[in-house]
């Protein structure tokens, strides 16, 4: 009313913290302030100190130097006004939805007469009101996400920390989950977002970008994009590999920051002065001309940390070059599993060429990995047949799973084994002889920088490390068919461009890849995709088909593959109300 | 600093450590795994101890050389043969009973002397002599006591007329107090109930606080105004009343199912197991404050308690028997203070100095553990 911002409800300076056997600190000299009715943006790429600085905040970590202030006091003092939400939500999976919610109301010691009007608001908002005697471990990773978070509010708290909620959730559960947390600043609850979603972070009203414990920037999101406005550029009219080639070699070219594709165009950000030069002087060799784009915050921290992956991916420069062949790659025919009277997937049907990358996307649990697991061997079908690199899965199931390459969603290496031991026991394990399992193992420790950590166990490297390490064991034997299932959840923007890149740069060379992603715009690398929702297949054909077909329902042109997901989902819902009343 | 962070960590309140007790027993009832453990293997070893492990010698089989063929050399002869302890293989010579023991067919030797009865006629005491295989130390205790055991009898039944022909000898006769059939279920149901809460105490919050660990929950609770005390009370009460429950329904079989006499009272049976179930408890909790993971948790828990309990409590191997520096181990093992209260409220009653002791030790050692995991969590994610 006067003018003046509210006082902060957390303020920390000179926050330092190193922790034990650790060679660089975890935090140093990080400053953030938190206001009320705001939501405060925590980014960064992996390891930057984002965890590490909310569990100091929550008062679970101590700093090692620093002032810090949470709503007037230490952390543990205002422990009752601080609502939390761990990166794995801390739910007791043997407890019904009630019975959660009934121990966080106990130990945050929320009045007895509130607890039913408050579990009914709660209920009500993150619309689990019909699941009340559920357990926890049987609702779906949206669902536990909102129950997490209905846990940190039930005595509604003045401060609330979410620890990357959005990681390994579909666009819709993250689209309500956007809607809840910014309704509660409406009524003074501050906020603090961490997350490696950089669409959330733009939407934030501040943003602290980290990057290895030290801060980048302190600010509103468009202080930052402001910096690249004007520098970013589109190229339309190019589409699937001639599209990927053109970025492959933007990104290797001088004028380039970063180049990805967005929204059907190759989409450059390029240098302080380098605005005037001609697709042609970036060695894009087309006519095309480039067109002013809206700069966004991913442009500005990708630029800001340092610029994006190198367009030429060593992996795909010492893999094989995969025979041509006029057998599909991958073929799925009416493939469908059934659990007792479940029907897991239904009817999956494509086909995928040699150098296609084919995507699978859907909301959790629609069934994308039931396909997928059936494809690479690891479920029988029920029905139907798949084929990999031409052999059939049930009569040639080994010569089908020698010749692909899997990289399970969740970390499935040995966590107790050191780099260098998990990239022996793979090489052993795909039956390399001694010389070629030696020297896939040096190729994959230069490509991948292995060395500073190969006596490291592989469970204690950062996810980003994870995931190099899960894709360097699943192409040592250099398969002609790739298996990815969510190979870039929970991994920041940066790391999210090199692994691009390397599948493109193997595609190239003729491997086809199936791939599951979360990652709206990562479906608009693939050649075609395939909208999984409710155990079937809605929708397939190229991302600019998918956004047409969605265009088309919605009435508007829609730009993003986000959007076009989110409408033809709601289609599909609508189709399937509509049913009983056609019958 | 410490105490600003986490202000008075002993406060308890009781409506929160009521809900913590409602989500552990909640979690107790639906996971199968800690039934298992809890109540089936419970049962599982009670009849494994109780049938299928048993120390006790039936009919072993020995040799018996008679190198005498007198009218009293024979007659010990034939109570040899006769005794339900024995099998035995009758030889004239002892080189042929030797090539029997080294073939291993026979577990001892009994050696009648060729002056059997001729001294046993001059009044002399006469000398049997047995040999047994030390390779195997039980049974070889158990021959030699057996063997002479029947010779006794042999001379107590001969007595009226031995009476003046062994005028003033006496003969032992051993005679086996508390456990006159020397049963040895009788001391090893006992002992296995020790195992059981050991298994329950340990293993069992070994797992449990690992898993909040590991399942990320911990992180969730320490956000909360929750208390470390209300925490660790709300994991120790519900197993410690899982292991009593275990322990009453392992008498209750014992007595009733093996015939094991029970001999003290239940208020002191409750007592020892009660202040030996504080070190169980309080290791399992500070194994896995302290691992956070819960299979090492359990692989520490199965070494720390579980073994030492096994073999170094004097439940299977006697305490005096080993080596001095072994001995002075054992000392530090807190079944070795439940072991011998325990037999002794079943097979002998209620000896309360000894139970108080062996209590107080007991409850010490718990004490130390519970500190050591309180200072464990206080650190907590650091």
């Amino acid at each position: 009313m006067n003018g003046a911002p509210p006082p902060p409800l957390a303020e920390a300076r000179g926050i330092a913290k190193r922790f034990r056997g650790a060679h660089a600190p975890a935090l140093a000299d990080v400053a953030i302030r938190i206001a009320p009715g705001a939501v405060t943006g925590l980014v960064g790429p992996d390891g930057a100190g984002k965890t590490t600085l909310i569990r100091i905040l929550c008062g679970l970590l101590r700093a090692d130097a620093g002032e810090l202030c949470v709503l007037g006091g230490a952390p543990a003092a205002a422990r009752a006004a601080i609502g939390y939400m761990p990166q794995r939500f801390g739910l007791y999976e043997d407890l019904t939805v009630a019975e959660n919610l009934d121990l966080y109301a106990a130990l945050r010691m929320l009045p007895r007469a509130e607890r039913e009007d408050t579990y009914r608001r709660l209920l009500a908002f993150t619309d689990l009101a019909g699941f009340r005697t559920r357990r926890a471990g049987q609702l779906s990773g949206g669902m536990k996400q909102k129950l997490g978070l209905a846990c940190a509010l039930v005595s509604t708290p003045r401060l609330l920390l979410l620890d990357e909620p959005g990681v390994g959730v579909d666009p819709i559960s993250r689209r309500e989950l956007w809607a809840m947390v910014t309704a509660l600043t409406a009524q003074g609850i501050g906020v603090l977002w961490s997350t490696a979603y950089l669409d959330e972070a733009e939407k934030c009203d501040r943003v602290c970008l980290l990057d290895r414990g030290r801060v980048l920037h302190d600010g509103p999101p468009a202080e930052l994009t402001r910096r690249v406005a004007g520098r970013v550029v589109g190229l339309a009219g190019l589409g699937g590999q001639a599209m990927r080639g053109a970025m492959r070699r933007a990104r290797d070219a001088d004028g380039v920051v970063d180049a990805t594709i967005a929204a059907g165009s190759l989409r450059l950000l390029l240098r302080e002065g380098a605005v005037a030069q001609s697709p042609g002087a970036l060695g894009l060799g087309t006519r095309a001309g480039f067109e002013p784009v809206a700069a966004r915050f991913e442009d500005a921290y990708v630029e800001r940390l340092g610029g994006g992956a190198r367009g030429d991916s060593a992996l795909a420069a010492s893999y094989r070059t995969i025979p041509e062949s006029d057998r599909p790659a991958i073929a799925a025919a009416g493939l469908t599993k059934r659990y007792g009277d479940f029907t897991a997937a239904r009817d999956m049907a494509f086909t995928i060429a040699r150098g296609e990358i084919f995507g699978l996307i859907g909301p959790n649990g629609a069934g994308k990995s039931t396909t997928f697991r059936m494809l690479c061997g690891l479920t029988a079908a029920s029905a139907g047949s798949g084929t990999v690199a031409g052999h059939d899965l049930r009569r040639a199931a080994a010569q089908a799973r020698a010749s692909l390459g899997y990289m399970a969603q969740k970390f499935s290496l040995y966590g107790d084994l050191s780099v260098a031991q998990n990239l022996a026991f793979f090489a052993g394990a795909y039956g390399l002889d001694r010389r070629a399992a030696r020297r896939a193992i040096g190729e994959m420790i230069e490509i991948f920088e292995f060395a500073p950590v190969l006596g490291q166990n592989a469970g204690l490297l950062p996810l980003g490390f994870k995931q190099r390490l899960a894709l360097a064991c699943a192409v040592m034997h250099q398969p002609p068919v790739l298996f990815l299932d969510e190979p870039t959840s929970g991994v920041d923007p940066l790391m999210r461009r090199e692994f691009w890149s390397h599948i493109n740069g193997l595609v190239e060379k003729g491997v086809a890849v199936l791939v599951t992603t979360h990652f709206m715009e990562e479906a608009e690398y693939c050649d075609r995709v395939s909208l999984i929702y409710r155990a079937e297949q809605i929708a397939s054909g190229a991302p600019a088909e998918l956004k047409a077909t969605a265009a088309a329902l919605s009435g508007r042109a829609s730009a993003g593959m986000e959007e076009a997901f989110v409408l033809l989902i709601e289609d599909s819902d609508r189709r399937r109300a509509a049913e009983p009343a056609a019958a | 600093m410490s105490a600003a962070l986490r202000p008075d960590p002993a406060r308890l309140d009781p409506r929160r450590l009521r809900a913590l007790l409602a989500k552990e027993l909640t979690q107790i009832l639906r996971d199968p795994s800690t039934f298992l453990i809890a109540l089936v293997l419970p049962l599982l070893l009670l009849f494994l101890f109780g049938y299928a492990v048993s120390l006790d010698t039936s009919r072993t089989r020995i040799a018996l050389v008679l190198e005498d063929s007198g009218a009293a050399a024979q007659s010990l002869a034939q109570a040899y043969e006769n005794s339900r302890y024995f099998d035995v293989a009758l030889l004239r010579a002892s080189a042929p009973a030797k090539e029997l023991m080294v073939e291993d067919r026979s577990r001892g030797i009994v050696v009648i002397p060729q002056d059997f009865s001729r001294r046993l006629a001059r009044g002399t005491a006469p000398v049997v002599q047995v040999i047994t295989d030390g390779s195997q130390p039980n049974t070889a205790g158990f021959v030699a006591a057996y063997a002479k055991g029947v010779l006794g009898d042999w001379a107590a039944a001969r007595r009226p007329a031995l009476a003046r022909a062994l005028a003033g000898t006496v003969t032992a006769r051993p005679r086996f107090w508390y456990n006159p059939g020397l049963e040895s279920r009788n001391f090893l149901v006992p002992g296995a109930i020790a195992i059981v809460m050991t298994m329950i105490g340990t293993l069992l919050t070994a797992l449990v606080v690992a898993r909040e660990w590991e399942r990320g929950t911990m992180e969730a609770m320490i956000a909360t105004p929750m208390t470390m005390a209300e925490f660790v009370l709300s994991k120790v009460v519900p197993y410690f009343l899982l292991a009593l429950a275990a322990m009453a329904m392992c008498t209750v079989l014992a007595v009733t199912l093996f015939g094991v006499p029970f001999r003290g009272s239940v208020l002191a049976l409750a007592l020892v197991s009660s202040a030996f179930l504080l070190p169980a408890l309080g290791l399992g909790l500070f194994v896995s404050t302290v691992t956070r993971n819960q299979f090492v948790a359990s692989q520490i828990a199965l070494l720390a308690s579980f073994l030492p309990t096994f073999l170094l409590s004097g439940f299977l191997y006697e305490i005096s028997s080993m080596p001095a520096w072994i001995r002075a181990i054992t000392f530090l093992v807190p079944a070795r203070y439940l072991i011998p209260p325990l037999q002794t409220i079943f097979l002998v009653g209620d000896v309360w100095p000894m139970f108080w002791r062996d209590s107080a030790i007991m409850a010490g050692f718990g004490v130390g553990f519970f500190m050591l995991s309180l200072r464990a969590t206080r650190r907590s994610l650091d």
